[in-house]
């Protein structure tokens, strides 16, 4: 408890990309309540704290920690071992937190790809082919900057996590439903739910969800949004050739894209039960192709152009296999 | 040690209709075929699941090897097709992640084709043997125990 008696709430951002404090905001006046309920004693995008006041608290002394954000290097997982350290619960905040997200699709490359791309890219001239060193001696001391990891890691891949709470972002209503339950344990109304459990979403597909009619999906041909007229209003967009991550992804959005002729990308992760997403998705996919000819399911396939990158948008480094060949090349951590 | 020839780690799944039955005539008609795959019996190819390939990939074996009824002539209809359109889409998932496609392979044998089986499994583990060991640096996070074993297995 802090001195004015209200337990402490912090909220950090590692690799991550400040959508999912902005979704926080969104809960509009319900902000109020965290105010009203919590001491918030951590959150840099909102308010100035160092590192150093987080050390010097004691270990379990924050209520409650909302961690977004992949780990990318060794400050972020610096402080998620010291966040995990200070709080009684902490929440996989958001879908990089929880799988990598965005982010994580630099699991496809190597470090060396990354850096190329970053500091001699099509827009960067570096002629010396300079990159960043980590320790560089300054006239003042020794300047350190963290080294970055050969993959991107999730929260639960570097530290215990007591739930995980997808999307990218997280649904405003979602987060304030959350916010709500947690004041409600608080003043002893509400039970918290075993440890490990997803919250804030639901545990069925986005399909449930989504208020598109469905028939037998029997697909010939893949599309892209822009290649066809007049989507359907009302039809499935799977039915319309249209690749949508739908069948495999968590409920929870209210299935918003699909209801706006968007497909489904597939943030709000894994659904109950399915250990890899893009397995799920694969599977998925390939049981409505109407072909039983080889050489036209090929043909069928190659409307889908990057099918690890439309499968694993949001899951690679929680898949099974973590990051593609080329950033496992140089070293395992 | 290092001499020795690589043994691949392959991982077969078969069906109980067809080619689960090849494997076992194989066996009692003693056709010899390499022990490098370990079968394991789904009741149709269309059981399955992606997940299952990669899971295998992910935790030490080299190769995976999917077999089941011949186009046609699947004991729940269609189901093999599906198989054949998640191989074909699987192949190339893996293939942008950079795992040769050639890891995986599907073959169609009949419950009378023990011969065909074992020589097709003959085939995949030279091919196998050709690509190397892929060892998926995942399949070393493991405990050491559960390694342990999985080692004195290869090892057998």
């Amino acid at each position: 408890m802090s001195e004015n008696g209200k337990p402490k709430f912090a909220m950090y951002w590692a690799a991550s990309c400040g959508g999912c404090e902005i979704a926080v905001l969104n809960i509009n006046e319900k902000i109020l309540d965290v105010d009203a309920n919590f001491d918030v004693v951590f959150w840099p995008v909102a308010m100035d704290a160092k590192y150093k006041d987080v050390e010097a608290m004691p270990d379990k002394s924050i209520l409650l920690t909302l961690f977004n954000g992949g780990i990318r290097n060794e400050e972020n997982e610096h402080l998620a071992k010291l966040l995990r350290q200070k709080s009684q619960i902490l929440v996989a905040f958001g879908s990089c937190a929880t799988e990598g997200c965005i982010p994580g699709l630099a699991n496809f490359s190597s470090k060396e790809q990354i850096f190329d791309a970053v500091y001699e890219g099509v827009s960067t001239d570096n002629p010396d082919h300079t990159r960043p060193q980590y320790n560089y001696d300054m006239p003042e001391g020794i300047l350190h900057i963290p080294p970055f990891y050969p993959q991107l890691k999730t929260l639960d891949q570097v530290v215990d996590v007591d739930y995980f709470m997808p999307g990218c972002p997280p649904e405003s209503h979602q987060i304030a439903a959350v916010v709500e339950l947690v004041i409600k344990v608080l003043n002893g109304e509400a039970e918290l739910p075993p440890k490990g459990t997803v919250i804030g979403a639901g545990p069925s597909t986005v399909c449930d969800e989504c208020g598109r009619k469905r028939n037998v999906k029997t697909i010939t041909e893949f599309v892209r949004i822009h290649e066809i007229e007049n989507i359907d209003p009302e039809l499935c967009l799977l039915e319309q050739g249209i690749l949508c991550n739908g069948p495999a992804t968590r409920s929870g959005c209210s299935a918003r894209c699909p209801a706006v002729g968007a497909a489904c990308i597939g943030c709000y992760g894994p659904a109950e039960g399915v250990v890899d997403y893009g397995a799920r998705m694969m599977s998925a996919v390939a049981s409505v192709i109407d072909s039983k000819d080889p050489a036209e399911i090929d043909a069928i396939l190659d409307g889908i152009p990057d099918p690890a990158g439309s499968f694993y948008r949001f899951s690679l480094p929680h898949s099974l296999l973590r990051a593609g060949k080329s950033a496992w090349s140089n070293g395992n951590s | 040690m290092m001499s020795e020839q690589f043994e691949p780690v392959i991982i077969g799944f078969t069906c109980n209709w067809c080619s689960y039955r090849a494997a076992d005539m194989a066996g009692t008609a003693r056709i010899k075929y390499p022990p490098n795959v370990r079968l394991i019996r789904l009741m149709c190819s269309g059981r399955l699941d992606p997940t299952f390939v990669l899971k295998a990939l992910s935790r030490g074996a080299d190769g995976v090897l999917i077999t089941g009824c011949h186009p046609g002539e699947c004991h729940y209809l269609e189901q093999n097709y599906k198989a054949l359109r998640r191989y074909r889409l699987l192949k190339r998932t893996i293939a942008q992640l950079g795992i040769e496609p050639d890891r995986v392979k599907l073959v169609w044998a009949s419950a009378a084709e023990g011969v065909q089986l074992a020589r097709e499994i003959t085939t995949f583990v030279e091919e196998i043997r050709e690509l190397g060991p892929l060892h998926w640096p995942t399949s070393m996070a493991r405990p050491q125990a559960e390694q342990s074993v999985v080692l004195e297995e290869v090892a057998a």
